[in-house]
């Protein structure tokens, strides 16, 4: 075990935490771009009802193809490195995104909007003191989605370029100690079950208080996790 | 139920007149003139050429089946839907003269869901019009205790709680007290009570009735339950396919439907047959202080029938009750005849 | 357009690697998807029974998945090597999760009155099973395949990285050689393949849905 995890630490530092920050930097800049479109989208979705259907099957097919070739696809027009990467993530996070973000204004109750109408709440003020607060937990669950998601597939990303953890097991794979091989899968299980716990807090402190806990684990397991 | 008096009299032109307690008001808190509303899918019209007045303080009951057009009506006044055609005012003036938002936070406005705000503690969601009309904090929070404590919900105990943590009548309850927040002049209910269960229901009326015995607001209800009508209303418009068919005192619905319809309706035939196998005796209120003043009188042991028809005929509040020599015993007015039909 | 038609040559004039790609590809993902519903299946009805210690695998199994399946294909190379074998134990441990999981929420969403009026009827514990729960059940389970199969033919791309095969060789050989061609005899197939699964398994999906419903 000493073996194994000598690498991770002796060189953490220089030769793990770089591959690190690429990895966090990759997919947090995938996520945001994801989520700067997929926000608006998903609210002007749930008003128009009629292209909802025809745009999540669009991004659903998007969201089959494995990415490993939906990296392949994207390497002829951009060539290889961290802009096909990005583009890849950025299309499977929008889906997770668009569709919870949908489904969570779509929740909201329709005798709390005309609750808030009746009382002269205006579409900016139901806006922001009520459908947004309400929505937000669906659409965090979708955010913790989209990131591990978004973490597991950047590893991929290694083999066209883009760098990342996944380089780690590209170098390790010859190594025979296979130290750097398990620094590699350790520091991604790391990264996953941080931002996992991130989210999870997040979706803790924006949960609608009920009195009691329930419903938030069955909005969690809707969305699956895309693997690979 | 010393309320009851007043509310059964502020009502039809001709017992206004006569009434004690309310001088006629000149204009209507609400009026609906030759209002007409037809939704954009349907071939028949939702709301047809209504006329009708809410005079202020009044209760008034939009009664009927379900379809009839008496919620369209109802949301017609925060023009949460919009009228084709005709007049709605309040107060003497068009509701379209008011920026929308404005004329609703000034309506206080009841749903059957609720609607309260999941996200928010009670306290929060009564405080929601007073905050956006600009109120201090202060004056906020006194005024959300003092609503809860007029709901009959302790403010230590509920204020800080979550609509998830109140049972059904605690959540309308809160509705109410929201929608009163800023003490509008007007109140729309739109079957505030219809999906609680029945003892919670029949309390949760009796609050009402207390509550607008010490608020009097106007408040426009609509039900499509006969008896909550005639346990609450001032008046009643009886309401089918967008037309009100009759617009009256519960009482004189039930002694005298305008038509087969309302008659079925109202169940009238029964009510009637009930008061008239009941002697005056049992709703009589034995005399305290002496004399009788001028009420029209009825004989002790006449029934109760005998009774409604003389108040409604005299158009009199009270009637003085008398005996075989022709002494004043008690006297007997509408709210008593009203508990009879309930029979409480 | 034009990489199009080179990758379609490069396919044809291969002799048989393409289509032996491609078979592997089918085999490896067959392979593993039929240990893990032979596992997922009866343990996911175990667990829905018995509970308790079940639900607790369940919930572990809930979090495993956070780990990415790049970390678990590599997990095993040290241990087992490169090659088929390492290839298909990985894309099974990916596999069984969905299975179990679907199979136990599926078995206990049955209406416990409809097991009530089955035992009433006087059916065997094991008729209860084939004929009532199962049947009931199926669209959650179908479910979970499709959410399976769809994941292992994605992953068995990456079985490439280990050795293992399959369509991923042609995109790793593509982008070794810097020809988009390559990628591409890879890609296409590999993405068709997913989605005929996606779309296949949906439809099942439905009709069992229907079915169990009327």
């Amino acid at each position: 075990m000493e073996q194994l995890t000598r690498y991770l630490f002796e060189h953490f530092s220089d030769r793990v935490w770089p591959r690190m920050a690429e990895h966090i930097m990759i997919s947090g800049v995938s996520l945001l771009i994801a989520l700067v479109i997929a926000l608006p989208l998903g609210l002007a979705l749930s008003r128009l009802q009629r292209f909802a259907t025809p745009v999540l099957v669009l991004l659903g097919i998007v969201y089959t193809i494995p990415s490993f070739a939906l990296f392949a696809f994207l390497v002829p027009f951009t060539g290889i490195g961290v802009r096909p990467a990005i583009i890849a993530l950025v299309s499977y996070a929008l889906v997770v995104l668009v569709r919870n973000t949908m489904v969570a204004f779509n929740s909201v109750d329709p005798a709390v909007k005309e609750a808030a109408r009746g009382m002269g709440m205006s579409r900016i003020q139901i806006l922001w003191r009520i459908e947004i607060p309400l929505a937000l937990p669906i659409i965090v669950a979708g955010m913790r989605i989209a990131a591990l998601s978004t973490i597991g597939l950047t590893t991929i990303a290694a083999w066209i370029g883009a760098g990342g953890m996944g380089q780690l097991l590209r170098d390790g794979m010859n190594d025979p100690t296979y130290s750097k091989l398990y620094a590699g899968i350790i520091s991604i299980g790391a990264i996953a079950v941080v931002s996992d716990i991130i989210f999870r807090t997040i979706s803790r402190l924006v949960s609608v208080p009920t009195g009691r806990r329930a419903t938030q684990h069955a909005v969690l397991t809707t969305m699956e996790i895309k693997e690979a | 139920m010393e309320t009851t008096e007043t509310l059964s009299t502020g009502s039809g032109t001709e017992e206004r007149q006569h009434s004690i307690t309310h001088r006629p008001s000149p204009t209507p808190a609400i009026a609906f003139e030759h209002v007409f509303k037809r939704f954009p899918s349907a071939t028949q019209a939702a709301v047809d050429d209504v006329s009708l007045d809410v005079a202020e303080g009044d209760l008034v009951v939009l009664l009927g089946p379900s379809g009839c057009g008496k919620t369209t009506l109802l949301k017609m006044v925060n023009r949460l839907y919009e009228h084709d055609s005709g007049r709605v005012l309040i107060e003497g003036k068009e509701i379209r003269s008011f920026q929308i938002n404005d004329l609703r936070r000034r309506i206080g406005y009841v749903i059957q869901s609720v609607g309260l705000f999941p996200h928010m503690t009670v306290a929060k969601n009564i405080a929601t019009v007073p905050d956006m009309i600009g109120w201090d904090k202060a004056r906020i929070s006194s005024r959300t205790d003092e609503l809860l404590d007029l709901v009959g919900l302790q403010p230590e105990e509920y204020r800080n709680r979550y609509p998830a943590q109140l049972s059904g009548g605690q959540q309308q309850r809160v509705g109410l007290a929201r929608a009163m927040a800023a003490d509008p002049t007007i109140m729309l209910m739109d079957e505030p009570f219809a999906a609680i269960d029945n003892i919670t229901r029949r309390r949760l009326q009796d609050e009402l009735i207390r509550i607008q015995s010490k608020v009097r607001k106007t408040i426009l209800f609509v039900t499509h339950d006969v008896d909550e009508a005639i346990r609450l209303a001032d008046k009643i418009a009886v309401m089918r396919a967008g037309k009100v068919l009759q617009y009256d005192t519960p009482l004189h619905i039930l002694s005298a439907p305008a038509d087969e319809f309302v008659a079925d309706l109202t169940g009238s035939g029964d009510v009637l047959r009930r008061l008239s196998l009941l002697n005056i005796d049992l709703a009589m209120l034995p005399i305290q202080v002496a004399p009788a003043n001028n009420y029209p009188t009825v004989r002790s042991g006449e029934s109760l029938r005998d009774a409604l028809n003389l108040l409604l005929g005299e158009a009199s509040d009270v009637l003085s009750v008398v005996d075989e020599q022709g002494r004043p015993v008690g006297t007997i007015d509408m709210a008593a005849i009203r508990r009879m039909v309930h029979g409480e | 357009m034009d990489t199009l038609r080179q990758a379609w040559e490069y396919a044809l004039n291969s002799n048989n690697d393409f289509l032996d790609a491609v078979w592997a590809h089918l085999r490896l993902s067959g392979v593993a998807l039929l240990i893990a519903v032979a596992i997922g299946v009866p343990l996911g009805i175990w667990i829905s029974r018995y509970g308790g210690a079940g639900q607790v695998l369940v919930n572990v199994l809930g979090i495993l998945r956070v780990v990415p399946s790049v970390a678990v294909l590599f997990l095993l190379l040290p241990s087992q090597g490169t090659g088929f074998r390492p290839s298909a134990i990985a894309l099974t441990f990916l596999a069984v999760p969905p299975l179990l999981i679907n199979t136990d929420a599926g078995m206990r969403a049955v209406d416990k009155s409809v097991l009530e009026a089955g035992r009433g009827l006087g059916m065997s514990a094991w008729r209860l099973l084939w004929r009532v729960q199962m049947p009931l059940a199926l669209p959650v389970v179908l479910a979970g395949l499709r959410i399976a199969t769809v994941e292992v033919i994605a992953s068995a791309t990456l079985a490439t990285l280990i050795g293992g095969g399959g369509l991923g060789d042609f995109i790793q050989a593509g982008l070794a050689l810097s020809r988009n061609y390559i990628l591409l005899v890879g890609a296409i197939p590999v993405a068709l393949m997913a989605l005929v699964a996606e779309i296949g398994l949906s439809y099942v999906q439905r009709v069992a849905g229907r079915q169990s419903r009327a």
